[in-house]
């Protein structure tokens, strides 16, 4: 029989990084999947990062992952979101061309020695001393190893609904996997319901595409991976159309065919990407919404219209898509579903992603409640990492909230649990103004590096980045200018104020490094990523100055572990609903326990205190 | 924190009609089990024995389940008669039966932790108790009742607004949210800002009605500054002699005026002397004058006042007994003029008490200073067109500021308000 150190189940976004990751830390490899051509397809909309995601995705990519590198090769319009807002929020999407992210895909994975692909369905774990001792193929065939990482997406019992046609599957053109469901059903695990749509696909050549507007990207693309100079593929626009009363009105006299509204659905969707059907009914006063119709490649003629995800039957999408400008005449590809599936409750997982009544299993994506190609990445990636360090009886790896959107993306899952499919939002984390997607890199290469994952290339160059930094920086502080000349320039702040040195006068909002270099012509020549670099940390200094109390506080609740075995009922004090979710939680550190829903100030002291007390008896 | 079911007396110690004892903890309808044949699902008369099985007393007894408790937890009270024996005996086999006796503030603490009150609801829990005037009574119920944390509630909800506002227009950037938020975003941070701006001055106030308004008589020595307190204090608190100079230190009276509490200070005569303890007496005397929230000038005829005189203080004539005056006049011996002179004290004191909130203590009045302060600095950063992200930064602090009072915030909070508010969907 086969040994891997580490098998990973499913080929999506997230398998393939976790698949990439665990190879590149040297580990022997084995990825399960249905279908080998397959691997890295967009089953949803066409297109990587986005506010929130984009950060996910710089965050991959400083940590030596596949996906930014893949989205770059693939990009055929790169916008950065939030141009004119602060850098901290702005975010990086392209569109992609389908076929050259899942080449990429395919083609990065295929290179990697020590990792080897098998076509087959997993159907069922082996487990000894309750430890995950193998995994089992439908065929019959067993792979011995002690650590899986699922990652099944929405295969899971999945059933897609068109109107009130329902048919199990796991995305249109491939089936559902029942048998593992079943399997994970038997570690009696807390399985949830949720759902997610997909609009029609339509055909590009039937759109009059004349009378839309026409959505260029960015002249100065931004790319997502610290190793991109430049992109590759051919750039296109992006159409813009509109929803129309009469659309409105088609889709209210058809609610109750709409598998959602007919009662065909018990899953939950997601409150930030309603269907069409919810956009009318929960917004009746707008006679109008946005559609974005992105194409879905350079070699294909296939349009997927953003915004009107819906589960309508058949004839009614094509009645309501015909009715909207520039659709009247349209043909469609693929009709419109929404999907249902199965999903384990996250809080079952530890931070490192390992199900804590299952050593050596690993879920990351889908399954865990979350939706989008980036969040699935990422877990991969935290799933990978410590499923390979703990074969290696090494200590697992946390992310924390105050270093990166992954370590916000985790302990939310495993803090709070899911209602509703999880996306990233840059509201999530509240160390935003340090977590930008700008300085990835400087947060976390470092660590990708001390885990195995970044290779010399990346890493020589990210060191050199730093030393031009920190050299910049010394000059800067060494200029001094006076703040009747940093007026002069326009900018905002009182002419009688004392000299302040260069890097302080960075801090302005309304000064940057042409303003500086009008009143100080010394200052130095940077390169764009270095200057953007330092102007954005200037520009945050005084306010992460002031989250400093709140970082180093949470750095300590961190630091505070509780022990998995803590008897919460027999701590005292504690209220019985609070006895209970502490326990269904099993909070590995008191910053996990600060956030679980309904916890109190006056309960934490209380933990506090009790902690205090066992450790003062083990020191005793 | 000690576990375990706890119980305790929960009325005043000693003969009464009733006598109350509260059982509360996770085995509290145990423990009482052990003393009475069956714990009622609601209420009941039951007879309560001891261990032995000796009858003790008949007793009314009330259970609460934890969701429905003062604590939080299953809760059992026995309402005994009132008699200290009864009470004894009755604690005693609770303690057999595997209570333990209460802590000092044990049961109120529990509460806290269990979340059933919060913070300031506590602190107005201790004043209920400790209220000895009516106006004081008021307050701490205002308070307990939650109306503080109601208040803290509201202003956070329309921070918590103000902040989905400007989240909406970072993470929704091309979804259909409102085009320009910030007219209505600085109308709700003003609109915050009055509110607290007008609880904020109360707290003074609240103070006052809590710890007593200060009352200082002052006055040249032998004038009858005395003998007016004893007066209004109706007993002899003070010594009074015809010998100028006799109160050397500062005497402290306190009483109920129309329901609020008010301590006089009787200080000593305010003169020039070369006695070292009364110029001791003359100085302190100065100083609790100044400090205090009123004064009483008690003077003869048209001498100086030894003080400048604040807003609301009081001038009255000393001795009218010897002769016709205009305006306030007392007689220390006859007690002539002493209902006018009272009538016009209360009258400004309750002016005062008036403008109380309740927000009643300075760890609420710093908490509304913060909050206050930083959506200044908010307004002024939507004036300058500061960067999104920096205005949300900033909205974050200020409710941090109001949860300081009782609770805390949290990002999915923000995005509730979001979702429940826009049509957002790319």
């Amino acid at each position: 029989m086969k040994h891997f150190d580490v098998v990973i189940v499913g080929g999506g976004h997230a398998g393939s990084e976790a698949a990439w990751i665990a190879a590149q830390m040297g580990a022997s490899v084995a990825m399960v999947t249905l279908r080998r051509d397959t691997i890295g397809v967009m089953s949803c909309n066409p297109a990587i990062g986005g506010l929130g995601k984009g950060h996910l995705v710089r965050e991959i990519d400083a940590l030596g992952g596949l996906m930014g590198q893949a989205a770059d090769a693939a990009g055929i319009q790169f916008r950065l979101l939030n141009r004119t807002k602060g850098p901290a929020v702005r975010g990086p999407r392209a569109q992609s061309d389908r076929v050259l992210y899942r080449k990429h895909i395919q083609s990065a994975l295929a290179s990697l020695s020590n990792l080897h692909i098998l076509e087959g369905e997993a159907t069922d774990l082996k487990i000894t001393h309750g430890r995950v001792a193998g995994l089992v193929l439908a065929d019959g065939s067993e792979i011995a190893t002690s650590r899986v990482v699922l990652t099944t997406g929405t295969f899971l019992r999945g059933v897609i609904h068109i109107g009130d046609v329902a048919r199990p599957g796991g995305r249109v053109g491939d089936k559902a996997s029942v048998a593992m469901a079943q399997r994970l059903e038997s570690f009696d695990l807390p399985l949830g319901r949720l759902k997610t749509g997909t609009p029609p696909r339509l055909n590009g050549r039937t759109i009059d595409w004349r009378q839309l507007e026409m959505q260029p990207g960015d002249e100065k693309p931004s790319l997502f991976s610290f190793l991109s100079d430049s992109v590759t593929a051919r750039q296109i626009s992006c159409g813009i159309t509109h929803t129309n009363a009469q659309t409105h009105d088609i889709i209210r006299a058809n609610l109750e065919k709409s598998a959602m509204y007919g009662g065909h659905i018990e899953g939950v969707g997601p409150r930030y990407c309603p269907s069409i059907e919810d956009k009318v009914v929960r917004f009746a006063d707008k006679d109008s919404h946005q559609v974005f119709l992105e194409p879905e490649g350079l070699t294909t003629d296939t349009v997927y219209p953003n915004g009107i995800s819906t589960s309508l039957p058949q004839e009614v999408q094509l009645a309501y898509v015909r009715s909207i400008a520039g659709l009247h005449d349209v043909e469609i590809e693929q009709m419109g579903y929404a999907i249902e599936y199965d999903y384990v409750d996250p809080r079952a997982l530890r931070l490192s992603l390992e199900l804590k009544n299952c050593p050596g299993l690993y879920l990351a994506g889908q399954i865990n409640g979350t939706t989008g190609y980036e969040e699935a990445a990422a877990q991969g990636l935290v799933a990978a990492v410590n499923a390979v360090r703990a074969s290696r009886d090494l200590e697992s790896i946390t992310f924390s909230r105050k270093d990166s959107y992954i370590g916000v993306m985790i302990d939310d899952l495993i803090s709070r649990g899911v209602t509703e499919p999880y996306r990233m939002f840059t509201s999530r984390a509240e160390f935003r103004l340090l977590l930008r997607a700008d300085n990835a890199d400087q947060r976390l290469t470092a660590l990708g590096r001390d885990l195995g994952i970044v290779r010399d290339d990346r890493w020589n160059q990210f060191t050199e980045k730093v030393e031009a930094i920190d050299a910049a920086r010394a000059t800067l502080s060494a200029m001094m200018v006076s703040a009747r000349d940093i007026a002069g320039t326009g900018a905002k702040l009182n002419v009688d104020g004392p000299k302040r040195t260069a890097l302080d006068a960075l801090t302005l909002t309304d000064f940057g490094f042409d303003e500086l270099r009008d009143i100080a012509p010394e200052t130095p020549v940077l390169p764009e990523k270095i200057a953007e670099q330092i102007k954005n940390d200037a520009l945050y200094a005084n306010y992460i100055r002031r989250q400093e109390k709140d970082i180093s506080a949470m750095a300590k609740d961190e630091a505070t572990i509780i022990p998995q075995d803590t008897d919460f009922a027999a701590i005292g004090g504690l209220s019985n609903e609070l006895v209970q979710k502490l326990a269904a939680a099993r909070p590995e550190s008191m910053a996990q326990a600060r956030r679980i829903d309904g916890m109190t100030p006056a309960a934490l002291l209380v933990i506090a205190g009790y902690l205090k007390k066992i450790e003062a008896k083990k020191a005793s | 924190m000690a576990a375990g079911t706890i119980f305790a007396l929960a009325t005043a110690a000693g003969r009464a009609g009733v006598a109350i004892v509260r059982i509360s903890g996770v085995d509290a309808f145990g423990v009482a089990g052990r003393v009475m044949s069956s714990v009622p699902a609601d209420r009941g008369l039951r007879q309560i024995h001891d261990l032995n099985g000796a009858l003790l007393d008949q007793a009314l007894v009330l259970s609460f389940a934890g969701d429905a408790s003062f604590t939080g937890e299953p809760v059992v009270e026995l309402h005994l008669h009132g008699s200290p024996a009864i009470v004894r005996a009755v604690l005693s086999a609770l303690d057999q039966a595997g209570g333990r006796p209460a802590e000092a503030g044990e049961f109120t603490r529990r509460a806290l932790e269990n979340g059933r009150l919060d913070l300031a609801q506590v602190e107005g829990l201790a004043d209920l108790i400790d209220a000895e005037t009516e106006a004081q009574r008021r307050q701490a119920m205002r308070v307990f009742a939650g109306g503080l944390g109601d208040l803290a509630e509201g202003w956070r909800a329309s921070l918590i607004r103000a902040a989905a506002l400007v989240e909406a227009t970072i993470d929704f950037v091309d979804e259909d949210v409102p085009v320009d938020v910030m007219p209505e975003v600085r109308q709700l941070l003003k609109a915050v800002q009055v509110e607290m701006t007008t609880q904020v001055a109360g707290v003074a106030a609240a103070e006052r009605i809590r710890d007593g308004f200060e009352v200082a008589i002052v006055g040249a020595p032998n004038v009858g500054k005395s003998t007016l307190l004893n007066r209004l204090a109706g007993r002899d608190a003070a010594i009074t002699s015809h010998v100028a100079g006799t109160t050397r230190d500062v005497i402290e009276v306190q009483m109920d005026m129309s329901g609020l509490a008010v301590t006089l200070l009787d200080t000593a005569g305010i003169h020039q002397t070369t006695d070292f303890v009364e110029k001791i007496g003359v100085e302190r005397a100065l100083d609790r004058a100044k400090q205090a929230d009123l004064r009483l000038f008690l003077i003869a005829e048209d001498e100086a006042l030894p003080l400048p005189l604040q807003k609301g203080d009081l001038v009255v004539q000393s001795k009218a007994d010897l002769g016709n005056y205009d305006g306030l006049a007392v007689s220390g011996l006859t007690g002539d003029g002493l209902d006018e002179v009272v009538a016009q004290l209360t009258d400004e004191l309750q002016q005062r008490a008036g403008s109380a909130g309740v927000a009643i203590r300075q760890r609420h009045r710093l908490a509304m200073q913060g909050a206050i302060d930083q959506i200044s600095t908010v307004l002024d950063a939507i004036e300058l067109g500061q960067l999104p992200d920096l205005l949300a930064d900033d909205i974050r602090h200020a409710i941090r500021a109001v949860d300081m009072i009782v609770g805390r915030v949290d990002v999915e909070d923000l995005l509730d308000e979001i979702f429940s508010s826009f049509c957002i969907g790319k």
